[in-house]
């Protein structure tokens, strides 16, 4: 069979690996987002939004001032404030977290799409404006297979795993990460402690949006070196996925958000695949992978994990 | 009286002294002038109805609310709460009626969560679990401290809480209704409890509604009504009825009156019944009973001896898995639970709140669950609004459910007139009167005038002739209500007995599985209760 020999021959390449962790990288900055915000209680559909404004202003600030990395650190600037809207109306004025997040993504496209054509001239997909010099580690260089993967790679691959252990020692080893739990389970016993339930969950909401900024950041300085419209293509709604398959624990979302990267990298292999040829007029089925992956193990597993007990429930407090 | 006379006394001898309190809601005036005096190293009782604004009036010391108007000393020294944090730094602290916990997080970590041992910047497990296994040692409150909260028992839940402000240092202990979600051997546990904190120098604050329990364990009582303070007693000086008064404002039945019932024709007759519970283990195991046409029959147990699964079996919520459940000649043995209402059976559910209303629904609507496709409720498809909201007018009127207002959300009344609204519901007679009432925990977390209401519903509809099976963990209420009483243990019936030929204790023997009692004891001289 053709297609066995097709999957076996890109199962055996290094190239699948490195691009199923490059696909992987930008879920695993939004699903740490997510869980941020999801452990204390608010729900955050808006990390699409969120990553396609990291990813736009990422690309504004490295074409105004060529530094990518200033364009990373505006992303997350703007991305923490463009954010603070859903927090604000979330936490401060209980409104419907699937209604203000909802609209933060709307917000995002309109806003990106629109402000292309002033700043770039262009629309659509501006020209390559900067990205991020990979980091090239020279004591693997030749060492067979590992080395394929690992050479050279962007420093947000690096980044990415960072967080997931920065994150995992500030929810399971920190005073702090009992509380954004305890917030997120019963604010109302979290009060009567004397925890700060607004102020948690402010603090959820923002951290977690400085992750997806990055995450979006990644798609455009990090990876291409431009904008296009639309860029992050759904990346955010599997992000969210992958928080909930990974049982709001930013170990379980590197997990699952390698699973769906190695999903879109197969995608893409099989697509350029020379033992079978994949005609033009199936290849958007075969787009549809990741997101077939995704709906399966998410309706296989959703069962299984356990979100916080009072996601997407607004606290008010009593007179 | 009682507060002019305090006024010039020294207030340093009291642990809680609350002058003249005042707190307004938008429609209700819930504390008016109130004054609490509580001595320290007391066990002080705070009692009244539901609404008497007993909870109101713990909330403003604990700085849930701040009060309108009035003054407030701790250990004789006046000072402002302005929220918990400020309660717990003056050594109050409070176990909440529905506790305060975190489900999914371990026991140790409930108890330090706010207040957590450190190690630079990370959380110190190790001395967290050492502190909390030395404080649960200390007062004798036994918890599994790595145990998840979702894992371990109610009582035990409520020694985590009482763990939770002892860790916080608290010397002034307000238990909320502590004994309503209790069984009672773990309400005795609680007592024991009480007891060593009391000679470990705390102060506690009681609220109940339960007068046996203010007899049982406390010096000194308060109680309230429409948010007045009605009287401070010492408990030695005052009785159960004398205490009701007090509460209700008028005479209470603290058992109701009935006559001797007049029995029917058989109406239900149950054989051979085996049911599984959740683990599908056999929780009902070859049950019998009849029931006839005016009269109630209790079924007293233990929890958790298979009554709620019989319940559910017969109510059509469960499988029966073996045997025959007969109503009027009827085989319904496994109808659908709309089936069996059809053909009588109402059912006020033990969880009213999981089946016995929608929280989110107005009263109106909560009115005819379960009878909203009949008519009149009802016709060619459509909801008939104009009957409903005529019909539940009348229904809130003549069942007493308080405030007065069909268009209120159920889950905002107290729980005593969400149960007279799902009583209403049952028991009325529109738009078909029930042949057969099966009632489980009628009066679970209610007052004394709510239950003495309730009592009274019941008692009338046994004689407008509809059989009655009682399910109850109140032995009161099974001997004061019931004409038979079969009792219950590991699924099966142990005995059949009536309320005059058997005292408590031999039934509460018979509970605990002892099936000779009633063959080796004289006839017992009627339920003396206390």
């Amino acid at each position: 069979m053709s297609w066995i020999e097709a999957i076996f021959n890109i199962l055996v390449n290094p190239l699948f690996y490195q691009m199923a962790l490059l696909s992987a990288t930008p879920l695993i900055f939004a699903s740490i987002g997510g869980t941020f915000s999801e452990k204390t209680g608010v729900t955050n559909i808006a990390l699409e939004g969120i990553m396609l404004m990291g990813a736009f202003i990422s690309i504004v600030f490295t074409y105004l001032t060529g530094n990518p990395w200033i364009g990373i650190l505006m992303a997350v600037v703007v991305g923490v404030g463009f954010t603070w809207f859903h927090a604000w109306a979330s936490i401060r004025w209980c409104a419907d977290q699937i209604v203000s997040g909802t609209a933060l993504n709307i917000i995002a496209l309109g806003l990106t799409a629109f402000l292309m054509k002033p700043i770039f001239g262009n629309e659509g997909r501006t020209d390559f404006i900067g990205r991020v010099q990979n980091v090239k580690l020279e004591f693997l260089k030749d060492v067979p297979f590992i080395g394929d993967i690992f050479y050279d790679l962007s420093p947000f691959v690096y980044l990415a795993l960072i967080s997931v252990l920065f994150s995992w020692i500030l929810f399971y080893r920190t005073p702090l990460g009992l509380r954004m739990a305890a917030v997120g389970e019963n604010p109302e016993a979290a009060d009567t402690l004397g925890i700060n339930v607004f102020g948690t969950r402010y603090f959820g909401v923002l951290t977690g949006s400085i992750f997806a900024s990055l995450g979006g950041a990644f798609l455009s300085v990090g990876e291409l070196g431009s904008f296009g419209e639309n860029m992050i293509h759904g990346r955010g709604f599997i992000a969210l996925a992958a928080m909930i398959l990974g049982n709001w624990n930013p170990v379980g979302a590197l997990l699952a958000s390698l699973l769906f990267g190695a999903a879109e990298a197969m995608n893409l292999q099989l697509q350029s695949s020379s033992i079978i040829s994949v005609p033009n007029t199936v290849k958007p089925l075969f787009n549809m992978l990741p997101f077939i992956i995704t709906l399966i193990v998410v309706g296989g597993f959703v069962g299984k994990s356990r979100s916080p007990a009072a996601d997407g429930a607004p606290y008010e407090k009593k007179a | 009286m009682e507060s002019n006379m305090k006024e010039n006394i020294d207030y340093s001898s009291y642990a809680v002294v609350m002058k003249d309190i005042v707190k307004q809601f938008p429609s209700v005036l819930a504390n008016d002038k109130v004054n609490f005096f509580v001595k320290k190293g007391a066990i002080h009782a705070l009692v009244g109805e539901n609404g008497a604004g007993k909870s109101t009036l713990m909330n403003q010391l604990y700085g849930l609310y701040s009060p309108n108007s009035g003054e407030i000393y701790i250990n004789g020294e006046k000072c402002k709460i302005k929220g918990p944090k400020d309660a717990i730094k003056y050594g109050i602290g409070m176990v909440h009626q529905h506790f305060m916990l975190i489900d999914n997080q371990t026991v140790y970590e409930n108890v330090v969560l706010g207040l957590e041992p450190k190690k630079g910047v990370f959380l110190n497990r190790k001395k967290a679990k050492k502190e909390v296994k030395n404080l649960s040692e200390k007062y004798g409150l036994q918890v599994d401290i790595d145990s998840k909260i979702e894992d371990i028992s109610v009582g035990m839940q409520q020694r985590v809480e009482i763990l939770k402000i002892l860790y916080r240092g608290a010397d002034i202990l307000i238990f909320d209704e502590p004994t309503a979600v209790l069984t009672p051997q773990e309400t005795d546990e609680l007592f024991e409890v009480m007891k060593l904190l009391q000679a470990r120098g705390k102060t506690i604050i009681f609220i109940t509604h339960k007068l046996y329990e203010v007899m049982a364990i406390t010096e000194k009582v308060t109680v309230m009504r429409l948010g007045k303070v009605t009287g401070e007693i010492d408990t030695k000086d005052t009785n159960p009825k004398q205490l009701a008064t007090m509460m209700v404002g008028r005479e209470v039945l603290l058992r109701v009156e009935k006559d001797a019932p007049k029995l029917g024709k058989k109406i239900l007759s149950v054989s051979n019944l085996w049911v599984k519970d959740n683990r599908r283990l056999n929780a009902v195991k070859g049950v019998n009973l009849e029931i006839k046409a005016g009269e109630i029959l209790g079924i007293a147990g233990v929890a958790g001896n298979g009554q709620t699964e019989f319940v559910e079996a017969i109510t059509g919520l469960r499988k029966a898995e073996d045997g025959k459940i007969i109503l009027n000649g009827i085989d319904i043995t496994n109808f659908s639970p709309l089936q069996i209402r059809e053909q009588g059976i109402t059912h006020i559910p033990e969880d009213r709140i999981k089946r016995g209303l929608i929280e989110e629904y107005p009263v109106y609507y909560n009115m005819i669950l379960g009878k909203h496709e009949e008519k009149p409720f009802s016709e060619n498809g459509f909801l008939n609004s104009r009957f409903i909201t005529d019909y539940s007018t009348k229904l809130v009127e003549k069942y007493d459910v308080r405030p007065r207002n069909i268009n209120m959300l159920a889950g905002n009344l107290s729980g005593g007139n969400q149960q007279k609204m799902v009583v209403a519901r049952e028991l009325d007679n529109t738009p078909s009167q029930p042949k057969m009432a099966v009632i489980s925990q009628p009066t679970r977390g209610l007052d004394i005038g709510a239950i003495e209401y309730i009592h009274k519903t019941i008692i009338s509809m046994r004689d407008k002739g509809i059989g009655i099976l009682l399910i109850s963990m109140e032995l009161d209420e099974i001997f004061s209500l019931s004409d038979r009483i079969i009792v219950f243990f590991e699924g099966e019936t142990i005995g059949e007995v009536t309320p005059d030929e058997i005292t408590r204790e031999e039934i509460g023997l018979m509970m605990a599985g002892s099936k000779n009692v009633f063959h080796s004891t004289e006839r017992g001289e009627s339920d003396e209760t206390k």
